[in-house]
């Protein structure tokens, strides 16, 4: 291959900084918002495209540094893309350019907030993220970390006259910080206390005693905010509503996944050797993550708050697959791991994909109905058919249903999972496959989730009168959905093609790759360890779901008729029938709450037969509100109450205070 | 892809499609006759597809495309999983596409598609067959998957016919995890196929029926395939059971002198089967629907408790 004029490191500085530029043009002229909408956010879309393309051809070359003259005089900023980078570059590209189409639609028009400013926050958010993939050094990447915090909370408060909205995006900016201050201290333990904040010097450095476990547990405290791992997921329930749909696509679909690229990236690259013991401590992390993720999704009938709590069990889904691979990793099975880290990247790509799809959907719903609540939908598949249909195929996909995406990272971590028996360690190895139990129902109770979701929301009668006058969602949504729900099928029918391109991760990562196996078989064959162990073929596999499902319909219109009549529904007989009587989201998830009910906090009030107005009340709250975030923020606010008592107001007192500190560090540190 | 292996996959398909609705004949007629009444002709199932195809279909005025395509995608993957379960011998091409947790994947799509359509007309039946489909189907589904996940760590495989071929002709031995996961089936057998006790396929009384609430909308051609479907889904969850735990006589790839020693072995099994089946809903009664939630979550205990038996007396 003769050498490109530029390296994909210089086209992706290049898309930032364009990013940075359109994001810019978005308050230069503020007269005209529509036609700024219309025109730059396809711009961004097309630069979303060219960075998946960027992504995809740097996967497979070697690493590239670079050192940028900004930043502090001695502490330049440096830049660096590997197989790693490349990755979560085409991640972040591929699904930031359907949400950008997507957003030239949505945003276009927009009621709340300043579009302009809207404009630029969103692609400054987007630049940010990039840098954050990029970076090589900790200052660099904090700095990006920080403005990918600070542009999304903004985005997030975009409708900050609604108390509520602040209120989540101070929750959000909070947790955020947090996060990281633990990362920020991780980085610091790498540190060493030598050298310099460099990754590369990271990588040398010797870390003493128990120090690369603190490291590694900051990590997983900084990021797993930022990710959502129970207990630190509380803002994103409160943070995805809040935020315009396209944003909330962006938050769940890339910005928890460079949480994920971050933990990965301490931990594989720069932490020198990987402890079996972090691994469990994750595996049951995401264990209990994932498991809560989904009990509370069943629970909610806000479309976008139900959607949030799934990225935590998502987020959980990804861990497990990461915890497995610790684990291996740390026993001495680096094969074993490469597959625990493939399944986790694969089930990051998807989630990226089928979560903004269906975030996308609600937004389109939210935008064209005004309707947020589940029970006021119903038989929105009538009014908006492509919408449905798209948000369909994400459903199913989220579901891990065959022969979709979702299906092919659950049967990876199963199979990393299955092979448990190589490890010695007796406890270890019993404890896997309940990890392997925990996604198995996961899965099950997500597709439960999304049957009410779907049949809910868009099959059914409409119980509102907004329900029925809402109306398709535009071209520009349209092409956005359709252009996620193809990556998903994509995703699910070729994954031979995608492992192969993410073997170079596990070799710069690990050292091993599974292309020994692959190679020695079929393109159609998915065959992770071995063709007698397992194998899935998604394309065969949906050949013949095509084919019998085409042969039974031939057949029966060939052999018999296709008459027809329409009629009133059956029902049984019954001659009364309301929308009201069917089923709504509370009551679908509802014997879950029964048999699960410990997991909740649970507040009813049920109406006895003799109340003059009955009034029926069920609230499910989240345990860690009461017995972890309320108890400290009373201990916070006590101790504000108490240091405020030195809070004279006199001035004079004041001046004695900063007498008093400069005695005191005369005394003590010289 | 051998022609005998094609050959064995194509017989299989037909076979399948043709003797399904004959053991659910089988198992209706074993149970009149256990329950004192005069039994209808097994065939019975057959005229009453015939009398269905035959029949206009009648469709609510508000059902969209999903309710009128989901049956023939849920015939479609019963008639897949059907497909890839070794019933005569384990030479089938097709089986190496879905492994075991492919196959549980393949069941999820047929009942997230029959909760859906229950869903889009808005009836309240509809609505309340599909929650309790769902329900059962979220603690039946993973407890069917660990139950694989006890074959998959005997045999080091998530392929069925590796699995069945290790059980079939390695040496003799008894797996004690096995016991945990034959008795986990066998309650997973009866929530998926809508069996006594927890739900009565011969009922339409509204407050204690799960499958026929789900499809109460349904007729003619469209109801035909469904039902179709579901003999063949239970003929297939048989064939499973016969193939995990009672594999002997099942052919070798490639062994043609084996096949009429494993036609006879299966239709054996099978008629066993259908009559063990039919004697379990005499004896037991139809469960209040929330008991049935602990029913489904024991099979989910009892796989578990196999697979860590497994890792007690084995590995």
């Amino acid at each position: 291959m003769p050498a490109a004029p530029v390296s994909p490191l210089e086209v992706t500085v290049g898309i930032v900084l364009f990013w940075l530029a359109i994001g810019l043009l978005g308050i230069l002229r503020p007269k005209r918002p529509d036609a700024i909408t219309r025109i730059v956010y396809p711009l961004g879309a097309i630069a979303g495209v060219a960075l998946a393309v960027v992504g995809l051809v740097a996967i497979g070359l070697p690493w590239k540094g670079m050192v940028l003259p900004l930043g502090l005089p001695d502490l330049p900023f440096h830049l660096r893309l590997d197989a790693l980078s490349a990755f979560f570059l085409l991640l972040l590209g591929a699904t930031s350019a359907g949400i950008s189409c997507y957003a030239t639609g949505y945003f276009a028009g927009q009621q709340h907030g300043d579009p302009g400013l809207t404009c630029l926050q969103y692609h400054w958010f987007l630049a940010a993220m990039a840098l954050v993939l990029i970076a090589d050094d900790a200052y660099l990447f904090m700095v990006a970390w920080e403005a990918m915090a600070l542009t999304s909370y903004f985005l997030v408060t975009t409708e900050h006259n609604d108390p509520e909205i602040r209120k989540a995006g101070f929750i959000y900016l909070l947790i955020a910080h947090i996060g990281a201050i633990a990362i920020l201290l991780c980085f610091g333990v790498l540190h060493g206390g030598q050298g310099d904040y460099t990754f590369d010097a990271m990588r040398g450095a010797q870390l003493p005693g128990n120090w690369a476990t603190i490291a590694f547990l900051l990590a997983l405290v900084g990021f797993g905010a930022k990710a959502g791992i129970v207990p630190l997921h509380v803002w994103l329930p409160e943070a995805h509503p809040a935020a315009p749909s396209p944003v909330s696509a962006l938050l769940s679909g890339v910005m928890l996944k460079t949480a994920i690229y971050g933990l990965f990236r301490v931990t594989y690259d720069l932490l020198p050797a990987v402890h079996w013991e972090w691994g469990l401590i994750t595996l049951v992390v995401a264990v209990v993550t994932t498991l809560f993720g989904v009990l509370f999704a069943l629970m909610q009938h806000d479309l976008k708050r139900l959607l949030a709590y799934h990225s935590v069990e998502n987020i959980g889904i990804i861990l497990i697959g990461f915890g497995l691979s610790l684990i291996y990793l740390g026993t001495g099975h680096p094969l074993l791991a490469v597959l625990g880290l493939i399944a986790a990247l694969y089930h990051t790509l998807n989630h990226a994909v089928f979560k903004a799809l269906l975030f996308l959907g609600a937004g389109a719903v939210l935008r064209e109905s005004g309707l947020r609540d589940l029970g006021k939908m119903g038989g929105l598949m009538r009014v908006m058919p492509y919408t449905a249909f798209f948000f369909l195929v994400g459903a199913l996909a989220i579901s891990a249903l065959p022969p979709l995406n979702g299906f092919v990272s659950e049967w990876l971590t199963f199979q990393a999972a299955l092979l448990s028996p190589a490890l010695q360690h007796g406890v270890l190895r019993s404890i896997i496959p309940l990890a392997a139990a925990a996604l198995a129902l996961a899965g099950a109770l997500t597709a439960m989730c999304f049957v009410k979701v779907f049949g809910v929301a868009f099959l059914g009668v409409p119980r509102s009168v907004e329900a029925v006058g809402g109306r398709e969602a535009g071209r520009w949504e349209q092409l956005g959905m359709a252009w996620l729900a193809a990556l998903c099928v994509i995703l699910g029918l070729c994954p031979v093609w995608m492992i192969g391109l993410m073997d170079p991760i596990a070799l710069s990562l690990l050292d091993y790759s599974l292309a020994y196996t692959n190679a020695s078989t079929h393109w159609l064959w998915l065959t992770p360890v071995s063709p007698d162990r397992a194998s899935y073929s998604p394309v065969l596999f949906f050949i013949v779901i095509v084919a019998v499902v085409l042969a039974a319909f031939w057949l029966v219109r060939l052999l018999y008729h296709g008459r027809l009549r329409r009629t009133a529904p059956w029902d049984c007989g019954y001659p009364e029938q309301n929308a009201r009587m069917q089923d709504t989201a509370e009551g679908f998830a509802q014997p879950i709450r029964q048999i699960f009910a410990p997991v909740y906090e649970i507040e009813s009030h049920h109406p006895d037969p003799f109340d003059r107005l009955p009034r029926y009340v069920t609230k499910v709250r989240d345990h860690c509100w009461r017995w972890i975030y309320l108890p400290i923020a009373h201990a916070a606010a006590f101790c504000s109450r108490a240091l405020g008592r030195i809070q004279t107001g006199r001035v004079a007192v004041y001046l004695m205070y900063s007498f008093a500190t400069i005695i005191f560090l005369l005394a003590f540190v010289r | 892809m051998t022609l005998g292996g094609a050959l064995n996959q194509l017989v299989q398909l037909l076979l399948v499609a043709v003797a399904a609705p004959l053991l659910v004949g089988w198992v209706n007629a074993c149970r009149a006759w256990l329950q004192n009444k005069s039994a209808p002709s097994p065939l019975q199932p057959y005229r009453v597809l015939r009398k269905l195809l035959h029949k206009d279909v009648a469709l609510a005025e508000n059902a969209t495309w999903l309710f009128r395509f989901a049956p023939y995608i849920i015939f479609g993957c019963m008639w897949l999983v059907a497909g890839i379960v070794p019933v005569l011998a384990t030479d089938l091409p097709f089986a190496a596409a879905a492994d075991v947790i492919a196959l549980v994947g393949i069941f999820a799509v047929a009942r997230v598609f029959i909760s859906l359509a229950a869903m889009d007309i808005g009836t309240a039946f509809g609505t309340l067959g599909a929650r309790r489909e769902m329900l059962i189907g979220a603690l039946a589904e993973p407890a069917l998957l660990i139950i694989f996940f006890n074959f998959a760590l005997i045999s080091q495989s998530t392929s069925l016919t590796t699995i069945v071929e290790t059980l079939a002709y390695r040496e003799f031995a008894l797996y004690p995890s096995l016991a945990f996961a034959a008795v986990a089936f066998v309650i997973v057998l009866l929530a998926e196929n809508a069996r006594i006790p927890v739900d009565n396929p011969a009922t339409h009384l509204e407050l204690t029926m799960v499958h026929e609430a789900l499809i109460l909308e349904y007729s003619a051609r469209h109801l035909a395939l469904i039902e179709w479907a579901s003999a063949i889904k239970l003929f297939a969850y048989c064939a499973i059971g016969i193939a995990c735990f009672l594999p002997w006589g099942i052919a070798e790839a490639g062994d043609w002198g084996a096949l009429p020693l494993a036609i006879v072995a299966a239709a054996v099994k099978l008629t066993v089967a259908g009559a063990g089946l039919a004697l379990m809903e005499t004896v037991s009664a139809k469960m209040r629907i929330f008991r049935v939630p602990e029913f489904v979550a024991t099979a989910f205990m009892l796989a578990m408790l196999g697979l860590l038996l497994h890792y007690v007396f084995e590995v």
